[in-house]
């Protein structure tokens, strides 16, 4: 199978520019706001101007921002690849990773379940929109109003009827104030009463646009001439059905590893609603009071798991269709 | 065999019905390879799916196709679904795409012959092995994608899946068509084979647009103008001895070696087929037939019996 290696080979090296410059914009980008970062910071000690002074210039040395952008560039590199993400200028001094790291569960709890059940349901109600018409005739305007939503303006909508008007559940952070986060029967039930307005939010929005891929897909295969060929020697309306599927999971399965990839971007948007203290509205943060640190490095994750999640659609891809899998094996012989 | 009478087949449009098969009889005999010739549009791929695969908006709108005895034309969706494939199947027009891009050749086999009640898979791969080899393919090609196949091999499959369950009837829709020569050769052989040599199949209906080839392996043709069947005859009468109007200057239409057409034009047929939404009075041939007379303008000739089991529908021939 030297044709499969030649592929993965070639995918790596794309995979691994593709790296270096999302890095490098990374990178630059913050730097490129105006405004200053240490200014936001030493806006706690407004009333302590000589105090202010003195501490601006030991945190721009500290943080090396008075070094050249090509010594910040080369340190930054130099860190990232040692898995150093820096020190949080807005959160002085916890280190950005341990930031990261604590955001990053309550972002999986929440987008995680999301995206896969939002893909699975939808794939299911879209299989069966586009079996029965009397059934898409219903669904489909469903859909269309679910993925043409916005996802903050159905999270505020979500909010102001179960919240504002009914009382139902909570409407920010991802648990009471009165409790700590531990693996009490409490905690749980607290954390999932915060849990479910954001993941309503992110599974109808979603829903719309897996259940639409799906329909369009099962239609454009039913036509097709081997579902005519099936049918022709005696194939059950099942089995065709079956046939079908398997060709029109393709694109959706593409559709689902791309949108794992984003799963720690998440939806930035919705966090900022229910200021829920995932990656996004850590990032949102980090934007908000220029932090360059805190920004790169949730960047950084977001690069990694898109292209991490993108690798792997291509080596699914190779095992799952045979088209694919010889395209490159010929290639390679 | 397969006895169709006064089969009427319309496709229903929103301006009117398209009458693509109206009103055709004809037999096919047990044992035979039986033509069908004509030009694009004439109803001749309609007549032989409605047999076997009715959707809308294909409509059978009367007559009757019995296959040993039973009217296949009104049976219900569940008997409908149980004889193809095992009383009757198909080598559809399609045949480079007939096969699911995402499945191995055994698996496409096994799930239709699950459908008919099969329950031996061992059993039925191993025949599918043995067809294979049939048609000088490797028994590999058992486990490969269709993405493997060339063209002819893909042919090749689709002969050996079509014709897996030995079905009485085998529909050979323009099957030639996307072949090169050679190919179109090895098809030809391996029909005659199945059907002559091994008796996989009971009787062909072979269609094609190219009436030279029916000389070649038909042992009966049919010649369809319009949705209406004008002649049915021995193919060696057919061809030799044609005696409709349309059979003539369909067989004069045939390149020939040995004639350079910068010199003598190749001979077409003047004018084009009838839309069939709205087919012309009487003979539908007779705004395009040489011999045309008032009657054809008004009347619809019958189908008449010439002499021994060469039938014919034209004027000229009238008592």
């Amino acid at each position: 199978m030297s044709g499969i290696r030649r592929y993965l080979m070639r995918k790596s090296m794309i995979y691994a520019l593709t790296f270096v410059f999302a890095v490098t914009i990374d990178f630059v980008i913050p730097r490129l706001m105006p405004g200053d970062p240490i200014g936001v910071l030493l806006s706690r000690f407004a009333t302590l101007p000589d105090v202010a002074n003195y501490l601006h210039g030991y945190f721009i040395e500290a943080f090396g921002l008075n070094k050249p952008l090509w010594q910040q560039y080369l340190s930054f590199w130099n860190a990232v690849l040692h898995g150093d993400l820096g020190i949080s200028i807005y959160y002085y001094p916890k280190p950005v990773a341990q930031i990261i790291k604590e955001a990053l569960p309550y972002d999986l709890a929440l987008l995680l379940p999301s995206i896969v059940v939002s893909w699975v349901v939808g794939n299911w109600l879209g299989a069966y929109a586009g079996k029965s018409k009397r059934f898409d005739s219903y669904l489909m305007p469903v859909f269309y109003f679910l993925q043409a939503s916005p996802y903050f303006w159905f999270a505020i909508l979500l909010a102001y009827i179960f919240t504002v008007k009914l009382g139902l559940f909570p409407i920010s952070g991802a648990y009471g104030y009165g409790v700590l986060p531990s693996f009490s029967w409490e905690f749980i039930k607290d954390y999932l009463h915060h849990w479910i307005l954001p993941f309503l939010s992110l599974f109808f929005v979603q829903l719309g646009g897996w259940a639409i891929g799906m329909r369009n897909m099962i239609i454009y295969e039913v036509e097709a001439d081997y579902i005519r060929y099936l049918e022709s020697l005696g194939a059950s309306e099942r089995l065709l059905m079956k046939h079908a599927f398997k060709n029109a999971m393709l694109p959706q399965i593409t559709g689902l590893a791309l949108q794992l990839g984003l799963i720690v971007a998440g939806n930035v948007t919705v966090q900022v609603v229910f200021s829920y203290p995932g990656i996004g509205y850590i990032l949102m943060q980090g934007i908000m009071n220029q932090d360059y640190f805190l920004i790169q490095g949730c960047f950084l994750v977001i690069i990694l798991t898109v292209l991490v999640a993108n690798f792997t659609i291509d080596l699914l891809y190779a095992l799952v269709d045979p088209r694919i899998k010889y395209a490159y094996t010929e290639e390679g012989a | 065999m397969l006895r169709v009478n006064d089969l009427k087949v319309y496709y229903k449009t929103p301006s009117g019905y398209i009458k693509a098969v109206d009103g055709v009889s004809f037999e096919v005999k047990k044992g035979e390879i039986f033509g069908i010739a004509g030009e694009s549009g004439c109803g001749k791929s309609t007549l032989v799916n409605s047999l076997i695969l009715r959707k809308p908006p294909m409509i059978h709108m009367g007559g009757e196709a019995l296959l040993e005895g039973k009217d296949i034309m009104t049976l219900d969706e569940k008997e409908y679904r149980k004889i193809r494939y095992t009383k009757i199947s198909i080598i559809p027009q399609y045949s480079l795409n007939a096969l699911n891009p995402t499945k191995k050749i055994r698996e496409i086999v096994w799930d239709l012959a699950k459908e008919h009640g099969y329950t031996d898979k061992e059993e039925i791969e191993s025949k599918l092995r043995e067809r294979l080899r049939m048609v000088s393919l490797s028994e590999q090609v058992a486990n490969m994608y269709p993405i493997e196949l060339s063209g002819g091999m893909k042919q090749r499959v689709v002969m050996v899946v079509s014709t897996l369950l030995d079905p009485k009837i085998l529909i050979a829709d323009e099957i030639t068509s996307a072949l090169d020569v050679t190919n179109q050769r090895i098809i030809l052989e391996l029909l005659y084979y199945f059907i002559k040599e091994e008796k996989i199949v009971d009787s062909i209906i072979f269609i094609t647009h190219d009436i030279g080839l029916l000389d070649k392996i038909a042992d009966r043709i049919m010649v369809m103008y319009a949705g209406k069947a004008v002649e049915i005859g021995p193919t060696e009468k057919i061809i030799n001895k044609p005696t409709h109007p349309y059979t003539q200057l369909l067989l004069n239409s045939l390149p020939r070696l040995g004639i350079n057409y910068e010199k003598e034009r190749l001979q077409g047929i003047p004018g084009e087929p009838p839309a069939l939404l709205k087919p012309p009075s009487g003979c539908r041939l007779h705004p395009r037939c040489p011999y045309a007379t008032d009657i054809c303008t008004m009347k619809e000739p019958e189908m008449i019996e010439i002499e021994k089991s060469h039938f014919v529908a034209c004027h000229m021939y009238r008592g």
